[in-house]
């Protein structure tokens, strides 16, 4: 069993194919493994254990006849809570949808089942992915499997932590200021935030639709790739999504980073940067210059106004996002109300958590009548600008190096009660978003407590390929990274 | 030094986004919010004044679908999760 | 002497468009269906559905704003209107306000005051909402998804208009342009064509404009009208009293004639607009808004002056007949059926008219085809069918479209054209009639008439009196 889970996914579904192991051996490892961890971790919200016996047995049989023909067929994997899953319960980790179950499947979910992966459960997350450390979900804290003092980060910690703690191959994510890269550094795992339209935004719940992205979380680079490769391409039912073809992320791997210009910017590792992260990006660097690739430090003098810009348009789009959760067509709705707007007043007070409500507010604010200009619309000028600094910064990088935070995970408990501190640590990854790129966070070393340090390799609006190529060659670089659960076992 | 989130400003706000915040509640997100608004109102050192707002991302215009039936009887689907309905519709507190 | 006051209108508009589908799903866009049944993730606003404009609803705003005479946004977008109400499921309806896609244009209307132009501020496309109704039972009120997001067309106008006469004349022109164009059927009844009202008082000869009100629920051109008249006595009142107008939306109640304020606490009116970032812009290029300029129909005022031109109409007809399209193709298919537009002209404007009036149908429903009014014509011309017979069947052809000829031989209503037939009547009545022959013979003529009436009675009306007439001459 333990031999199972420390095989990457191709590894797994590659053997699964080749009837060494059964998808039943998978599943049943990995539903052993949460036996085992979830006690400690909380990462899972739901496990379909009853769901799963059916879906192997059509899994099984699939593979056979030769439906199921992808690298990925028989993997199991595991779903954050804002994508939808039908007949499955979506809760966003909210009192006010605690009871929902879609009538339809997130495209990206679709997709993957379609490639013959198999859904073992639902993440647990920040509430509607507001947060930065998965502490806001109304249900449970999820711990950070490295050390269980510590937060997982947000607000994919579920899913990065169900990675991270071995109890499945990959999970989705959902990205939008950091929300895959931000927890994959923090739990010692790799999660890619794809161009902004290359993922289906159709049966995610949307926080800031405008930034929103899904992705894909596992154990290394290539499992990503190959899981990007499911998931990735135009959907009709998304008017954002983008027809530009997928390139596909199988590529032939390199020896070294002969010719790759990686850039990385100062502000990005200036004063609030913990030097033990300062060093491990600075380690990297010197570890892709040595194997040929042109490393050089320069500036993105907008950094500091990306917080600002973020929260803005963050929290515009959520308050009228969110407007939707009413108490008429489904989720909470307060007992015994007798008029209308007291139901609508009761029904979102008592279903949503503070952080929530806070950035509904702000949101509200900021688009009301007399404040729209000075805020909102400062706002998206000075994501013009963001962007363009970052368009003329990929005239001469293929890649950014930086970190995905800060810091390493913080201890339970110590990030909600500023939340504009908390608000603040998301400097190193919000302007991805912002400018609609791509990026990837792998792990690349330790602090002094025994907790991972991340790096990202940000790219140009559909350079996937170009980013996961790097970082692969990186990957194999810096060796094998430790897992989290190996000790225990 | 007068508030940047005023009673009045914070009542509309409150209208607004439909909630129903406790005194304390209500004190807590105007002070949270009036530190949030005074670090954000940092943008307005750049000057933006030739900027165009940026929307979307993306360059991609004019998607769309063709006028065609693709949706067969939504209403089992559509009322599974209501809270209240009645004869195939959803019920909420008299509108008029 | 008392103050004289002028009456300041703008109206807002709403056609809801024809098209098969919704505007951001593939729900069928009809009626009359079970409640929420052409309902989907989409438009009951699910967690994590997402919305796709339907093109056809963009060349439909296009061909609208082209017909009123528009300038046509190249670069047009959606935007989030927010307010909370159960008849809108995201509690955002998606609209367009800062970037519309027709803005500036002008429709001339005609009244007894004579020609007008009313200008067109802006069109824009958005999503219907659902429908409430009130359940007394229970005390609550009951949503049905049925037609959120349908497709509409808002149309607002600059405050041009004076008078209630101009306002229904403005609806009417808009309305039938919008049934010339097929983009909606515009009835006010069922809902598809909505109006509000804007209406603001100020002194005449005033330059600045009073505080408006803005009137809602309006569904008739009656209610219209005295909505108008009620909202302007109540302004004058108000300012008369040394009172002042609010800013207000106001429901007007058909059953009492009368308008209240829809004020209320909750009801903040900030919609905190904003760009959906759900949907991608519109991007209209030249080629594209030619190709809809060469697809525009021939509209009403230069049908009617071919109709003159090409079927000797009087004007008076042409422009009768081209004011609804329906009736203009009816019209133009029968004619070139029966070679007789004059008489096609008189059964459209006499017979037609007066039962479509009679059933209160507008002439947009008309339905029968060409081809039996054609026949029926023609029919009359070979003395086939008398005036009051072919009345008696265009009824049956208005009614069931029944085809005229078979229908005339069914109900026996054909003539008889069998000379020997009315001959032998001619016999018979000359025979039980002798002292009246004589008369005649002695100079009486007068006293044909009767005969032909005693003949035509025999006939059962079924023969051509002018036959009759001849025959009996012959023979007396």
């Amino acid at each position: 069993m333990e031999e199972i889970l420390h095989m990457s996914a191709l590894e797994l579904g590659k053997s699964i194919r080749e009837g060494k192991i059964s998808v039943s051996e998978a599943a049943e490892s990995c539903l052993e493994q949460i036996r085992r961890k979830e006690p400690d971790i909380s990462a899972f919200l739901f496990v379909d254990e009853d769901g799963l016996k059916q879906r192997v047995k059509e899994v099984e049989e699939g593979i056979r006849q030769g439906r199921y023909t992808s690298p990925l067929a028989g993997v199991p994997v595991a779903v954050k809570d804002n994508i939808c899953t039908r007949g499955m319960k979506t809760t966003c980790a909210s009192r006010m949808l605690e009871n929902f179950v879609p009538q339809y499947d997130a495209e990206a979910v679709k997709r993957l089942e379609e490639a013959g992966m198999i859904i073992v459960g639902k993440t647990n997350m920040d509430e509607f992915a507001m947060g930065s450390t998965s502490e806001t979900s109304y249900f449970q804290t999820t711990k950070n499997p490295w050390n269980t003092k510590h937060v997982p980060g947000g607000s994919s910690g579920g899913s990065c932590a169900a990675v991270s703690a071995g109890e499945v191959w990959m999970a989705l994510g959902s990205d939008t200021g950091g929300s895959i890269r931000q927890p994959a550094s923090y739990c010692g795992v790799t999660g890619l935030k794809p161009t902004y339209g290359r993922v289906s935004r159709y049966g995610l719940i949307a926080y800031a639709s405008s930034l929103d992205q899904i992705g894909p979380i596992g154990g290394n680079v290539k499992d990503c790739a190959a899981f990007y490769d499911v998931i990735a391409g135009k959907d009709e039912k998304d008017a954002s999504s983008s027809p530009v073809p997928v390139e596909t992320a199988v590529w032939k791997e390199k020896e070294d980073l002969t010719g790759v210009r990686i850039g990385i910017p100062r502000e990005y590792l200036g004063e609030g940067t913990d030097p033990q992260v300062k060093q491990a990006i600075e380690k990297a660097a010197a570890l892709m210059e040595e194997h040929g690739a042109f490393v050089e430090w320069f500036s993105l003098k907008m950094t500091e106004y990306v917080i600002p810009a973020y929260y803005i348009i963050a929290c515009a789009e959520a308050s009228s996002n969110l407007e939707r959760f009413d108490g008429v067509k489904y989720g909470y709705r307060s007992a015994d109300v007798q008029e209308l707007h007291e139901m609508y007043k009761k029904s979102r007070q008592e279903g949503f958590g503070e952080e929530v409500k806070r950035r509904i507010l702000l949101g509200s604010f900021v688009l009301s009548s007399g404040y729209y200009d000075a805020y909102y619309l400062k706002a998206l000028k000075t994501k013009a600008l963001i962007k363009h600094e970052l368009d003329m910064a990929f005239q001469k990088y293929d890649c950014i190096l930086a970190p995905a935070s800060p810091s390493a995970a913080p201890e339970l408990g110590t990030s909600l009660k500023d939340p504009l501190k908390m608000y603040l640590s998301d400097i190193d990854t919000v302007a991805v978003n912002l400018a609609g790129l791509p990026a990837i966070c792998l792990p690349c070393g330790m602090d002094s407590q025994g907790l991972p340090i991340g790096m990202q390799l940000i790219g140009d609006c559909f350079q996937e390929k170009k980013i996961l190529e790097t970082a692969a060659v990186y990957e194999k670089l810096r060796g094998s990274f430790p897992v989290s659960w190996k000790e225990e076992m | 030094m007068s508030r940047k989130i005023d009673d009045a400003t914070m009542d509309n706000v409150e209208i607004l986004a439909k909630l129903a915040l406790s005194d304390e509640e209500r004190e807590r997100a105007r002070e949270e919010m009036e530190k949030i608004l005074s670090y954000v109102e940092k943008i307005n050192e750049l000057d933006t004044d030739r900027t165009e707002p940026l929307v979307h991302i993306l360059e991609s215009g004019n998607v769309f679908r063709e006028d065609e039936v693709t949706n067969g009887s939504g209403k089992e689907e559509s009322l599974a999760n209501a809270p209240r309905k009645k004869d195939g519709q959803y019920m909420v507190p008299k509108t008029v | 002497m008392a103050k004289q006051y002028e009456t300041v209108i703008g109206l807002e508009v709403h056609v809801e468009l024809s098209t098969k589908t919704k505007i951001f799903c593939g729900c069928a866009a009809t009626f009359g269906e079970e409640p929420n049944t052409h309902t989907c993730p989409v438009c009951t606003g699910m967690p994590g559905a997402l919305p796709v404009l339907n093109k056809k609803v963009v060349e439909y705003a296009m061909k609208l704003g082209i017909a009123a005479n528009c300038q046509i946004n190249r670069y047009s977008r959606f935007d989030r209107k927010n307010y909370f109400y159960p008849d809108n499921p995201q509690n955002y309806q998606i609209s367009q306000l800062y970037l519309p896609i027709c803005h500036d244009g002008w429709l001339d209307i005609e009244t007894a005051s004579g020609n007008k132009k009313i200008r067109i501020h802006e069109m824009h496309m958005e999503e219907d909402a659902g429908k409430l109704i009130h359940d007394e039972w229970e005390d609550c009120s009951l949503v049905d998804y049925n037609r959120s997001g349908v497709p509409l067309i808002e149309i607002v106008s600059e405050p041009d208009m004076r008078t209630a006469e101009e306002v229904i004349a403005y609806l009417e022109k808009l309305k039938m342009i919008c049934q010339y164009l097929g983009v909606s059927d515009c009835k006010l009844q069922e809902g598809s064509m909505r109006a509000d009202v804007n209406l603001s008082v100020r002194e005449v000869g005033s330059e600045t404009m009073g505080t408006r009100t803005e009137m809602k629920n309006l569904n008739s051109f009656k209610a219209i009208t005295h909505a108008i008249e009620g909202e302007r006595a109540r302004q004058i009142e108000l300012l008369e009293e040394g009172r002042q107008v609010i800013q207000e939306t106001r429901r007007w109640d058909d059953n009492k004639e009368s308008s209240y304020s829809m004020r209320s606490k909750e009801d903040a009116k900030d919609y905190r607009y904003f760009p959906d970032p759900d949907l991608m812009p519109v991007v209209i290029s030249e080629g594209w808004i030619e190709d809809i300029k060469k697809q525009q129909p021939e509209f009403a005022p230069e049908k009617a002056k071919r109709f003159q031109q090409e079927y000797g109409l009087p004007q008076y007809d042409a422009s009768i007949l081209t004011q609804s399209r329906r009736m203009a193709d009816i019209f133009e298919e029968t004619a070139g059926l029966c070679g007789q537009p004059k008489k096609v002209s008189n059964w459209m404007m006499g017979e037609t008219m007066r039962i479509l009036k009679e059933k209160g149908m507008d002439p947009e429903e008309l339905s029968f085809t060409p081809s039996h009014l054609a026949d029926l014509i023609l029919a009359l011309e070979r003395k086939e069918i008398n005036q009051q017979g072919a009345k008696q069947v265009f009824e049956q052809i208005m009614e069931n479209d029944v085809e005229p000829i078979s229908y005339m031989k069914e109900k026996g209503l054909m003539m008889v054209s069998d000379d020997g037939a009315i001959s032998r009547a001619v016999e018979e009545v000359m025979a039980e009639n002798p002292e009246t022959v004589e008369d005649y013979r002695g100079g009486k003529e007068k006293v044909l008439g009767f005969l032909v009436g005693q003949v035509m009675k025999k006939m059962k009306g079924k023969a051509d009196p002018g036959k009759v007439n001849a025959l009996l001459r012959e023979k007396l």
